[in-house]
């Protein structure tokens, strides 16, 4: 017989460590936006977060738990949840997002807008989108499928979405900001705060197969590196029969992170 | 009781160079085509555009129509940038004003109530409020401590909307599977007009819309009915037709070079009428399925 755990891939670590980030959420809204956030949020309701509410990305929440891409005939539909209704909810900070931003940096402000000089960039990307918002109302998380020092950079072009210094800038307006983590190909990121400074990133652990320095090297600002840097836990054999199996048959996991 | 039904050149008849224009559905979602593809073959300049940013934006943008974009964000959905937006853009043809989702919809309520502005704490902290200087904050005073965006109106000249199907007076029914904020640009504007995929008599249009939860767009809000079968094309118009992917792709590569994009333009753009559009998608099509 095979051994499992010479098969699992980086985009199943990936996968458990964006679950792992829904963890103690409890009856909220779980948005990931992505391929791998996707698989990762429904393998965290599947698991050890039954209460989490999903959405199919279009307007319905669903419960059970399906495949990427389901249409809606294949799914219980329990609740229409319409774009001016997201809109008004997140304000109610019910939510807990994770986008992709095109730039990131150590206090978490993160950019989706425009690359260079906003007036005339160098790359226009989408726009701010909902980043504002989402981050100054609720909790915010970050998948980063290709870790490099371009993306996790010392300085955004410009600021979509509110890192832990911007939020300590608008007082009273700014306590419902939480960057909670950063989920990359190499790492996973968290955020702490030293002396009651605006926090910064840290390497939270490094997942199998990285060695710190790598991550180091890619990253375009100094990271708080502990001492002892664990290793990002590997999915259980749940976590995969759900990731291979139900949600992700088709391994559209491994277009964001090749094996 | 007025009957409201005109053709898309009438509705654009109505507009004047320098105006505000909203324009309802989102990225490549429902988005009143037909309507934006008058505004293209006509000589309207210098407008404010106003929209959940998709495929009207680029091409009004790119066609040097739009002096002035007013977007949260500019995308085409399955094909993530906008490629004219971007080359609008990257090249600063345009001027540009963007906000949060949440604080475009928050300017919408404000100019749906004729407030001058709306609290919200969307914008807080980002460099929205950088890149907009002429954007301002307000204490409240409650005693809370809390200083908060003030969201400016977004008030509109004009508001375009596609609907599923309408009657001939002005009320339409969104049938699919999201709204948008069509009913708040239609409210924002002293003038707004409905395309629908088809234009039924007030007796059949419940029965046509299928529940009267679609019944959102009434008539004390529109200005004009357009009957445009098939007039949110390329954009998704569900539960009547699903993005015309095949044709966005050719959209979106066109876009990418003067010359291909002039082709594109000659081809399906600079055609008489609408009719003449809807007949080359038709070609387009059959070449395709070949």
């Amino acid at each position: 017989m095979t051994d499992t755990l010479t098969e699992i891939t980086r985009a199943d670590v990936c996968v458990a460590a964006v679950a792992d980030c829904f963890r103690g959420d409890g009856e909220i809204i779980g948005s990931p936006m992505g391929t791998i956030p996707t698989i990762g949020a429904r393998v965290a309701r599947a698991t050890f977060e039954p209460d989490l509410v999903l959405s199919n990305g279009e307007s319905l929440f669903f419960e059970g738990t399906h495949r990427l891409g389901a249409k809606p005939d294949e799914f219980a539909a329990v609740g229409w949840i319409p774009y001016r209704q997201v809109l008004d909810v997140l304000a109610s900070g019910r939510r807990h997002v994770m986008m992709g931003p095109v730039q990131i940096d150590k206090h978490g402000n993160a950019n989706i807008s425009a690359i260079g000089d906003w007036a005339k960039p160098k790359r226009q990307v989408l726009g701010s989108r909902g980043g504002p918002g989402n981050t100054i109302n609720h909790t915010t998380s970050y998948w980063i499928p290709k870790h490099s020092s371009r993306v996790l950079t010392a300085k955004v072009d410009m600021v979509s979405c509110v890192g832990y210094d911007r939020a300590a800038e608008v007082g009273a307006a700014g306590r419902f900001h939480e960057v909670r983590r950063v989920v990359t190909n190499l790492a996973v990121l968290d955020f702490v705060s030293v002396d009651g400074a605006p926090a910064v990133m840290r390497l939270a652990s490094v997942h199998p197969g990285v060695t710190v320095d790598e991550v180091v090297a890619n990253t375009g600002f100094e990271l708080v590196v502990p001492a002892d840097v664990p290793e990002t836990r590997l999915p259980t054999e749940e976590e995969l029969r759900l990731i291979r199996e139900v949600v992700d048959p088709r391994g559209m996991r491994l277009r964001e992170v090749p094996a | 009781m007025a009957d409201k039904r005109m053709t898309p050149d009438e509705v654009v008849a109505q507009l004047e160079d320098g105006m505000t224009v909203g324009i309802g559905g989102w990225g490549s979602r429902r988005k009143p085509m037909a309507l934006v593809r008058a505004i293209l073959r006509s000589d309207l300049k210098d407008l404010t555009v106003v929209s959940y940013g998709g495929p009207d934006v680029g091409l009004l943008a790119r066609a040097g129509k739009a002096k002035k974009l007013v977007y949260a964000f500019v995308s085409l959905d399955s094909i993530a940038l906008e490629p004219n937006f971007r080359y609008v853009r990257e090249n600063a043809l345009v001027e540009a004003v963007e906000y949060d989702e949440g604080m475009f919809l928050t300017g919408l309520r404000a100019a749906a109530q004729r407030l001058p502005f709306l609290p919200t704490r969307a914008g807080l902290g980002s460099d929205i409020l950088k890149v907009s200087p002429h954007l301002k904050t307000v204490a409240s005073p409650y005693g809370d401590g809390e200083e908060l965006v003030a969201m400016p109106a977004l008030k509109l000249d004009v508001a375009l909307v596609h609907a599923n199907v309408a009657d001939e007076k002005g009320n339409a029914a969104l049938t699919g599977p999201d709204q948008f904020m069509d009913d708040l640009f239609c409210l924002a504007a002293d003038k707004a007009y409905v395309s629908a995929e088809r234009v039924v008599s007030s007796e059949d249009l419940l029965k046509e819309a299928g529940c009267f939860h679609t019944l959102v767009l009434h008539r004390y809000m529109t200005h004009g009915v357009v009957e445009t079968p098939n007039g949110a094309h390329f954009t998704e118009c569900p539960p009547e037709y699903n993005r015309d992917e095949a044709f966005q792709k050719a959209y979106a590569a066109a876009a990418g070079d003067p010359e291909t994009w002039a082709a594109f333009e000659q081809r399906f753009l600079k055609v008489a009428d609408e009719a003449a559009y809807q007949a080359e998608v038709a070609k387009f099509r059959e070449e395709n399925s070949k």
